[in-house]
């Protein structure tokens, strides 16, 4: 094959519209699996979380859980959408052994919310995002492929089951197609996985962590010259985290703009994003077009959600979280901008409770959006599991509003409360640290550095205060940091005036 | 006219993962043919005022609480496998369906 020259991104967006859909999975937390009492928890032996139900032995006979069904009407709900009023289940036949019954109980042409929409916003423009519909369905095992080399499904010999995943429930969010976008197309999609996410996680339904694939995301992609119709739309899968959304849906946009460009047509197909290089790569392409024969389940009754239930569950959702942003931001007093890199490190909720524990605002979000954001980002972890609690950060503020803690004190403190040593003032009194509140001590040291410093002391006394510094810098040196700067620049100034 | 096609057989078979011959895929068409044909009778019976129905009890809403109970033993699991490994089902290498 010959090497395309690709287009630029601003190339292929100004001459081609782009149109994009959103398939997202999520994860349902439940204590058990949709249609058996097996527990979801992660992380245990293999196949040790399975029935006769999920096992599909003879006879077993599936009942759905009801928190399943709450949960997915709730996000519905959340969504704008419309409950169904009856709807049912339906096999989707297929032959792999990731389910051992060989189909997968899911929804079909009867989804149980349809036709809402979610608003995000980009660059303060509000852009609404249909929802097609909101079904339930289960999730299937985990297989391992070995006998290859390289552990990869080509070149494996065989592959190992575990159904401890299979049957958890899993609710599946399609949009509607988002034309109109143009350039903003990755930004919207990225904006609109955040949202969702957002919206989930303020449910309590799910974890929605997108690394650990409890929130999944196909994204799909056409591009088409301007008044003529959409083009043939590819479905971009193993899009693991929101900067991914964001690139898998930019790289697409180049590639099929490149295929446009050469008189190329475009294969409706599976393509595959590749986390290292940013681009999409095919999936294997299939002879035959799928036929999952989907008919309604007859081991599990139709769903038919009281209306006055919905109702209830509609009147008892929680604030939405672009709603409870904005009113954050007024409160807080920060820009746009700085609540939504709050926002985007899932930093909101722990601010707040910081700022309920007894923090200012700025104290509070000082903390949380410095040093650990800085420690969680480097780890690799979520925030909130970076080792410290909302309460032990107020602490922390509250000892240095006291003076008890400077800055720099403060943040080694900070790294022992994260290390696990307890809490700010447990921390303070192991490591022996703590701002020199003994004013004889202090003045002892500035006397020490202005004599050691003779040049510095004569500018400063003829007027030149902001050579003061310098002897700050000594004094915090032979205190070793333990000093309030203030305190000994007011004592500096005071001797030399 | 039959009910169903000799190519719609072979497509079913295919589907199913069966190996079927020339001369099964004759026969079994012919006895599915039979089959549908017997089923489709109930057409005949079914009046207007009788909706389809994929239920043969008037349920709805039946729903369990979502309260963990009792799992299989691993070694109960894996007794009824064809073959097993690290505590999983082990099974030959798929590909053709992935994905």
């Amino acid at each position: 094959m010959s090497t395309t020259v690709l287009p630029s991104y601003e190339d292929a967006t100004a001459r081609y519209e782009p149109v994009i859909g959103l398939e997202t999975h999520v994860e349902l937390g439940t204590n058990t699996k949709m249609f058996c009492g097996c527990p979801t928890e992660f992380g245990a032996e293999p196949n040790t979380q399975v029935c006769p139900v999920c096992l599909a032995l003879p006879g077993a006979l599936p009942v759905a859980n009801r928190a399943g069904i709450e949960a997915t009407i709730r996000i519905g709900l959340a969504l704008n959408c419309d409950i169904a009023e009856w709807c049912r289940m339906a096999r989707k036949n297929y032959f792999y052994p990731d389910m051992p019954k060989n189909f997968q109980t899911s929804q079909y042409d009867e989804p149980l919310c349809t036709d809402g929409y979610v608003d995000v916003e980009i660059d303060g423009e509000t852009v609404r995002i249909g929802i097609e519909r909101v079904h339930l369905e289960e999730d299937t095992g985990k297989t391992l492929h070995v006998g290859g080399a390289t552990g990869r499904i080509h070149g494996a010999t065989e592959s190992l089951v575990d159904y401890n995943r299979a049957g958890i429930p899993l609710v599946e969010i399609v949009t509607k197609p988002v034309p109109g976008i143009g350039a903003k197309a990755p930004e919207v999609a990225k904006a609109y996985v955040t949202e969702l996410r957002d919206i989930i996680r303020s449910l309590g339904v799910s974890d929605v962590r997108m690394e650990q694939g409890s929130l999944r995301c196909d994204v799909n992609t056409s591009l088409n010259l301007p008044g003529e119709e959409w083009g043939t739309r590819t479905e971009t899968k193993n899009v693991n985290s929101l900067r991914s959304v964001e690139r898998a849906v930019r790289s697409e946009i180049i590639r099929q703009a490149s295929v446009l460009d050469a008189g190329g047509r475009i294969t409706q197909e599976t393509r595959h994003f590749q986390e290292d290089t940013g681009d999409t790569r095919p999936g294997r392409s299939k002879e035959t077009a799928t036929d999952y024969r989907y008919f309604p389940e007859p081991d599990l009754v139709p769903i038919a959600p009281d209306r006055a239930w919905v109702a209830e569950l509609k009147a008892s959702l929680p604030e939405r979280p672009s709603v409870k942003r904005a009113r954050l931001r007024e409160e807080w007093g920060i820009s746009a901008l700085d609540m939504q890199s709050v926002a985007n490190a899932g930093a909101v909720e722990l601010i707040e409770q910081t700022i309920a524990a007894g923090a200012s605002p700025a104290g509070a979000r000082k903390w949380w959006m410095g040093e650990l954001a800085r420690r969680a980002n480097e780890t690799g972890v979520e925030l909130a599991e970076v080792g410290a609690t909302p309460a032990q950060v107020a602490q922390l503020q509250a000892l240095v509003d006291e003076g008890k803690l400077n800055d720099k004190l403060a943040r080694t403190v900070l790294e022992g409360v994260v290390a696990g040593e307890g809490d700010p003032a447990q921390v303070m009194a192991a490591r022996g640290l703590g701002v020199v509140s003994d004013t004889g001590a202090l003045q002892a040291a500035v006397d020490e550095a202005i004599a050691a410093n003779p040049d510095i002391a004569a500018k400063i006394r003829d007027g030149k205060v902001a050579a003061a510094g310098a002897l700050v810098g000594a004094v915090m040196k032979t205190t070793r940091g333990q000093a309030d700067a203030k305190t000994v620049r007011d004592l500096i100034l005071a001797r030399l005036s | 006219m039959a009910a169903i096609s000799r190519e719609e057989v072979a497509h079913l078979a295919r589907l199913s993962r069966l190996a079927v011959t020339d001369e099964e895929l004759d026969r079994f068409a012919g006895q599915l043919d039979v089959i549908l044909q017997s089923v489709a009778r109930i057409g005949d019976v079914a009046a207007d005022d009788i909706p389809p129905t994929s239920h043969s009890v008037p349920l709805t809403n039946v729903y369990r609480d979502d309260v963990v109970q009792p799992c299989l033993q691993q070694d109960d699991v894996l007794a009824g496998a064809p073959d097993a490994a690290e505590g999983r089902f082990r099974v030959p290498r798929i590909l053709d369906e992935e994905e």
